[in-house]
């Protein structure tokens, strides 16, 4: 059986890519050059975010004053109860959901379904708007109410708020440029630009980039919230 | 405005008026001289400085508007502007945005628009770069590595805002080379016309390419680490400060670590070293192969060379930390990559030499500086090996045998090349010669010269003398031979100075005066020499892209009827 799909499958998938890269002209064949591009930004992207977290992982560690309860840290306190995570549960699930509704965005542009791709982009941007408005009630709860700053903390370690602040500051920052990326290109949909052109390709390069800050969210969120 | 060429169906944007032909251009042939010329603007800045240095140190005392602070801070700036502002910009954004389309066969870069954006971008860095030497207090002091804690601490210069605009100037700079460097990695990749394969490219595109993607994937730690510390300078944050005593008083930062810093900048500073070293690899093969008439010798192991030390040079980056107190086997781990890369690079060595044996060499001006840069390479490689090892790392680090070593190896072997290719490619660039007899008095001074600065500072290092010390005093384990050096050094290093006038003034005077040259006066197979036009119009191809049908380094073949076979030549 795993011989079979070791012939099958994989022998000639490497054959394939090996003939690719020793082909002319393209080495990703059929293959918009902005796709090509926004692949190779995301990898470089995903080195700045893994330094991010390198080095919040690194001040966790010699932090000399001890790292605050994150469950109590972020807990939301409900009808007189603390529960842990629910915030973030809810920001977490509103950015999975907007990949899913950018998936088939994505999926109904190349359909060239204009009104339908439109629509579920606006919607992608609108879960991305919420999950902005609730980081930004998040760190204002974080910083009127519990006192956390990025040079001190209450609770503890110092380096808790910087390092908070600073990597969901920039991942804040990533989702809002997804947004208005996002934005655009929807209004270039709505108009039929991409008809004209006859290359819904634009839609898909601003999935990939949405995918990813999604992705990286997944992390971020295992680091600060999970750890 | 866009129109779609014969035989490519990607529209091409045409530039009407004269400011989007010159100024806000898209054209890949107008970006390259935009960078290049700001790179060597700002180098030439750098180089001023280190003849002040120089003249501290050959003759103490006798500058007294040089005090120490200023000392710190030439070394500071000139070392951060040599790297980063000079070479990786001149390196990629020059060299890497005129040669990539044209040695590819392609008509621009991939995305035009974010080409263009890249120089401003850098434009803007450079701008940010300049002004910190008119904020209060002056540019860093803190040496290119910007070391934190001292960095932002007080006791330094500009420790206020000279590394802020430095912080803040890097910053920038890190995007508009990763705008470019996407560019050069696609159009590498997407690009080539047809016939072209990877393994078909010249070695220049290699070296630029594996340089581009490295840049990518380095870039982003430096970028974070400056992000970092300026959050601890004006936000009050520990993310590089420990607890410490500062000017008698407890500092208010606490359990921050200063060695990730050291890790984020060298795990960005070295690979930085390739980021520099891989295009000139790139392009001397290519000047001496032309030069020499001879196919380069073994391109594949050439190739595969650049990819390795590309991949290998993110595996060592410790090895400048030696001094740090990490775990001893660390240590080891880090030696015993350090030392692996010599292998590749000793390959491409003799790579270059055994092109050269039996070639019919012809010492014109570009292929001196070709030999010149074997030479002065295989120096700074062999005093690597002696600080790859920790043990004799130790007693060397921080004196001037590693001043001497990462001269040697990092600036005078790439600015070699530099001059090479300039030489090399100006008759294609602006369509003239320069004048021969001024390019080899350049050369020999400036060969010669750079010999005289820096071997004697070998010695010097392995006295002990430290770097980064604006005057040494009367101390009892420094020899009088040492300040008789000292003064040597920073004459050399003087006439080296003047003497590089001579290159600017041969480029400009042949820029008007020189006689025009022929489409390919050295009698090239590749590509960019066999434009319709010289210089290359807009398009660079006219009506149809070139067919490559062999690789570039078909001289001297047997049965040829001339001594070499174009790219486009087509296989009988
Ligand atoms: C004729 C040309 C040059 C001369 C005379 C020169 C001279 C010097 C001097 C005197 C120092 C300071 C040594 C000390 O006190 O520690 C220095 C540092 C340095 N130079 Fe050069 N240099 C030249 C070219 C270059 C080039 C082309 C590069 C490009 C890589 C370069 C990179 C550096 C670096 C990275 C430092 C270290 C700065 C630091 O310690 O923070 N230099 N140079
Ligand atoms: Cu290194």
């Amino acid at each position: 059986m795993a011989q079979g799909i070791d012939r099958e499958v994989i022998a000639p998938t490497l054959r394939e890519i090996a003939a690719d890269w020793s082909a002319d002209q393209e080495v990703f064949r059929h293959t918009h050059w902005g796709k090509a591009m926004m692949w190779i930004f995301l990898l470089s992207d995903t080195f700045i975010f893994s330094c991010f977290l390198t080095g919040y992982m690194t001040v966790r560690a010699s932090a000399t004053l001890p790292w605050p309860n994150t469950a109590e840290v972020f807990a939301l306190n409900i009808g007189g109860q603390d529960i842990p995570l629910v915030l973030i549960a809810i920001m977490t699930f509103a950015l999975i959901s907007s990949s899913g509704t950018m998936a088939m965005a994505v999926n109904f542009g190349y359909q060239r379904d204009r009104r339908k791709t439109t629509a579920l982009m606006l919607l992608t941007a609108l879960f991305g708007l919420t999950f902005l408005g609730m980081q930004a009630f998040e760190w204002s709860k974080l910083i009127f109410e519990e006192g956390v700053r990025p040079w001190s903390n209450p609770m503890g370690a110092p380096q808790f708020g910087a390092a908070f602040f600073m990597i969901t500051g920039f991942h804040g920052l990533h989702v809002t440029c997804g947004v208005i990326l996002l934005l655009i290109i929807a209004s270039k949909v709505a108009r039929g630009h991409y008809d004209k052109s006859g290359d819904y390709s634009a839609v898909e390069i601003a999935g990939l980039y949405w995918h990813f800050v999604d992705l990286v969210w997944v992390f971020i969120f295992a680091f600060f919230y999970l750890w | 405005m866009a129109t779609t060429l014969a035989d490519d169906l990607r529209p091409l944007h045409h530039p009407h008026s004269w400011v989007t032909k010159y100024v806000w251009s898209q054209d890949h042939k107008v970006i390259a001289i935009q960078y290049s010329v700001t790179a060597i603007s700002i180098g030439l800045v750098a180089l001023v400085l280190s003849a002040l240095m120089r003249l501290q140190l050959g003759f103490p005392g006798l500058f007294p508007a040089i005090q120490p602070d200023n000392y710190l801070q030439f070394v500071s700036m000139h070392g951060m502007i040599m790297v980063v502002y000079l070479l990786t910009a001149l390196l990629l954004g020059g060299f890497g945005n005129y040669l990539i389309p044209l040695m590819i066969g392609a008509r621009d870069m991939v995305f035009p628009f974010v080409n263009m954006l890249s120089f401003w971008f850098y434009l803007l860095s450079v701008i940010v770069l300049v002004a910190g030497f008119f904020v209060p207090g002056g540019p860093t002091g803190a040496g290119w590595t910007l070391y934190p804690p001292q960095a932002i601490t007080e006791g330094t210069p500009g420790h206020q805002w000279g590394i802020a605009t430095m912080l803040v100037s890097l910053a920038i700079f890190v995007a508009a080379f990763t705008m470019g460097g996407l560019n050069y990695v696609t159009t590498v990749l997407q690009a080539r016309t047809r016939g072209m394969t990877l393994m078909r490219m010249p070695l220049s595109v290699w070296g630029i390419f594996t340089a581009s993607v490295m840049g990518l994937l380095a870039f982003p730690a430096l970028f974070v680490a400056a992000i970092m510390m300026l959050f601890d300078h004006f936000a009050g944050t520990s993310f590089f400060m420990p607890t410490m005593q500062s000017m008698g008083a407890i500092t208010d930062t606490q359990g921050g670590s200063p060695l990730l810093f050291q890790h984020l900048f060298w795990f960005f500073g070295h690979p930085e070293v390739y980021i520099v070293a891989l295009p000139a690899f790139g392009i001397v093969s290519d000047l001496i192969s032309v030069h020499a008439r001879r196919n380069i010798f073994g391109y594949r192991m050439m190739v595969w060379a650049i990819v390795i030390i590309g991949a290998l040079s993110f595996l060592v980056w410790a090895h400048h930390m030696y001094v740090s107190g990490m775990n001893p086997y660390f240590g080891f781990f880090f030696a015993t990559s350090t030392l692996i890369i010599a292998i590749p690079t000793a390959i491409k060595v003799y790579n270059w030499l055994l092109t050269l044996w039996r070639g019919d060499i012809h010492l014109r001006v570009p292929m001196l500086f070709a030999i010149a840069f074997i030479f002065t390479f295989i120096h700074g490689g062999l005093s690597g090996l002696f600080l790859g090892n920790v043990s004799v790392d130790v007693p060397l680090s921080d004196t001037f045998f590693v001043v001497a070593h990462f001269h040697m190896v990092m600036g005078v072997s790439p600015v070699l090349v530099i001059f090479g290719a300039i030489y090399h490619w100006y008759p294609k660039i602006f369509g003239r010669m320069w004048n021969e007899t001024l390019g080899k008095l350049h050369f020999w001074i400036t060969f010669l010269g750079v010999y005289a600065i820096f071997l004697p500072m070998h010695y010097l290092g392995i006295l002990g003398v430290p770097r980064r010390y604006y005057a040494l005093g009367e101390t009892a384990f420094i020899p009088q031979s040492v300040h008789l050096a000292n003064a040597w050094i920073s004459i050399a290093a003087l006439i080296v100075f003047v003497a590089q006038g001579m290159f600017f003034f041969n480029m400009i005077w042949s820029l008007f005066r020189g006689p025009r040259a022929d489409p390919n006066p050295w009698g090239a197979a590749s590509l960019e020499w066999l434009t319709p036009d010289t210089p290359p119009g807009h398009g660079n191809w006219g009506p149809h892209l070139p067919v490559v049908h062999r690789w570039a380094y078909d001289y001297s073949v047997p049965g040829a009827a001339r001594d070499f076979i174009p790219q486009t030549e087509p296989r009988t």
